[in-house]
């Protein structure tokens, strides 16, 4: 049930110095390696020996994504990159990604508390985890991986895709506990009916699901269909990867690992610090990374903390399901996409001042992608053959850009919705 | 030679085509030929006026996409066997249609072809040469 009974029961007061020991640790170690850091530190008036408590926090600049942009790839990294045995990335707002990295010290950090978040959904060494995130440079899939060897569970690395393939391998190899986004979940659910195989042939007893929101009811109906006890997993790569924080058998709200990473709520237009209980931007700091701990870095999710006794017995401060984002980031099966990036697409393929909207909408159980494009003089051409050609240029730019393929629609010129603000760039059909 | 043809682009909605359509009317447009090749989210409207420049402007004032491509225009027999005699040659000179579309003018004896090929200067050489009318772009213009 607990992987780490100790820190996870830890009293208030034993959290709170051990918080306070780590931060002034980390707030030194990057003020003396990452020049941005230490120049924005020096900016705002703040030295290492000023930071001795949590409540210190508050004195430290933010980090954005866009710092991370600005010293693409290693410019926030406090060591040599000899030590960094890890690198992850993810989209950035526009071409390049953002880029993370890891010491073999951060991957065994990284592995505990994956290993906590299945613990708490009922792993066991003795389990056969299915993970079905993918593989490669996004953390989904090794970020779980770990953790279950950690575990000392069987990890079933079967990353995404071939959903036919994956129940036979579920049915065959004895899947327990299933790691996926919950919309890919639901299209196993569906495939599986339309197989005409019964939940009862398998042996899930539980899943862990993140990457993309989803809903109390989505929980219902996930665990209704395959018959298993549906747990949330909150993570982001920035921070680290999954395992920031995870749910409990309660359900009803996600444990932080407080202790590598401390929260808190922001008010997203002034920066001040809310309390418990209020909606506002979750900012955490990281105080046991090597690579790159982040200060103070803004999720741009919008969440709510709480203190509040949890049945579970855990001590960590618990987090809210995030509803909600205060920038236009989407998640589109389970991937990160900025509707800049499609912006930045169609500027390099010479269009000077593009128009666009994307439309996204869940088909079923799977998302989709379309992106309206406005013909110009430059896309337009006599001939369907060319017009097509060009049609399928963007589709493949945008693909390779974001990950995922969209649908491309060229519509007619000043069709698309114009504002005098910010211009109308996504409609969500989405009922999560 | 060289006929100048109006292309526009069409998204498949109702109504479209009557807004094109009335756009040149205002502005006394005659149209002398026209096609469409569609697909299944658009279409390019392609169509011989009287007033090329004009049309265009007028189109491109409404806030369409347009675009002139020079094409040919013939006149075949009009009788079985006009055209294929045409497009034989065109293959034995190695030249490529892109598209075509044909229209009828007052001539009882002829039949008009508006053609998209590769190269139009050996086009029209091959097929003059061989006896075929090649089309004055005022002509057609002044039907």
């Amino acid at each position: 049930m607990y992987w780490n009974r100790e820190i996870e029961t830890a009293p208030r007061y034993q959290m709170e110095h051990l918080q306070s020991l780590r931060l002034s640790q980390v707030v030194g170690r990057v003020y003396e390696n990452v020049p941005y850091y230490r120049a924005k530190m020096d900016a705002a008036g703040v030295k290492p020996s000023d930071i001795q408590n949590v409540s210190d926090l508050r004195k430290l600049p933010f980090t954005v994504k866009q710092d991370l942009r600005d010293t693409y790839p290693y410019g926030l990294f406090a060591t040599p990159l000899e030590n960094v045995v890890r690198i992850h990335a993810s989209s950035g707002t526009t071409g390049k990604q953002t880029v993370v990295g890891y010491t073999d010290h951060d991957i065994d950090v990284w592995s505990e508390c994956t290993a906590r978040a299945l613990a708490a959904a009922g792993g066991t060494a003795k389990d056969f985890i299915h993970v079905s995130y993918g593989y490669g440079l996004f953390t989904g899939g090794l970020g779980i991986h770990y953790g279950v060897e950690k575990l000392h569970a069987t990890a079933i690395p079967v990353s995404v895709g071939n959903t036919k393939r994956q129940i036979q391998i579920m049915q065959d190899f004895g899947s327990t506990i299933i790691c996926c986004t919950p919309s890919y979940a639901m299209y196993l659910a569906e495939t599986m009916e339309e197989m005409g195989i019964d939940k009862s042939s398998l042996k899930l007893k539980a899943g862990v699901f993140g990457a993309e929101p989803w809903s109390e009811n989505m929980r219902k109906e996930i665990e209704k269909r395959l018959g298993i006890k549906a747990f949330d997993i909150y993570g982001l790569s920035e921070v680290m990867g999954p395992g920031v924080s995870f749910e409990c058998e309660e359900q009803t709200g996600m444990h932080i690992n407080e202790d590598h990473f401390i929260p808190e709520i922001i008010d997203p237009d002034t920066g001040e610090v809310l309390p418990d209980g209020e909606e506002g931007e979750l900012v955490f700091t990281c105080i046991t990374k090597q690579a790159l701990p982040l200060i103070r870095y803004r999720t741009r999710d919008i969440a709510m903390l709480t203190h509040e006794k949890c049945s579970c017995g855990r001590t960590l401060v618990k987090m809210k399901k995030p509803c909600g984002r205060t920038d236009d980031m989407l998640i589109i099966r389970g991937v990160n996409v900025f509707p800049t990036q499609i912006e930045s697409v169609l500027l390099n393929m010479g269009e000077t001042a593009p128009h666009y909207q994307l439309i996204v909408d869940r088909v079923g159980t799977l998302d989709t992608l379309e992106v309206m494009v406005e013909m110009s003089d430059t896309l337009f051409s006599d001939t369907v053959k060319d017009l097509e050609a060009n049609e399928r240029k963007i589709r493949n730019a945008i693909e390779s850009t974001i990950g995922i393929a969209a649908k491309v629609t060229l519509v007619e010129p000043k069709t698309l919705e114009r504002s005098e603000g910010k211009a109308k760039r996504v409609i969500d059909k989405r009922k999560i | 030679m060289l006929i100048k043809q109006i292309s526009v682009f069409v998204e498949n909605k109702p109504g479209r085509l009557a807004e094109i359509s009335s756009i040149l009317a205002e502005k006394n447009i005659d149209i002398r030929a026209l096609s469409i090749a569609d697909t299944t989210d658009f279409g390019i409207l392609r169509l011989i006026v009287n007033d090329p420049d004009g049309a265009e402007s007028a189109l491109k004032q409404a806030g369409l996409t347009v675009s002139i491509t020079r094409v040919i225009g013939i006149g075949v027999t009009d009788r079985p066997g006009g055209l294929s005699g045409a497009l034989k040659l065109l293959l034995k000179n190695g030249i490529a249609v892109e598209y075509m579309y044909a229209f009828i003018g007052r001539s009882k004896e002829e039949a008009y072809v508006i053609l998209r090929v590769n190269d139009n200067e050996r086009a029209a050489k091959a097929l003059s040469e061989s006896g075929y009318t090649v089309l004055e772009s005022s002509g057609v213009y002044g039907m």
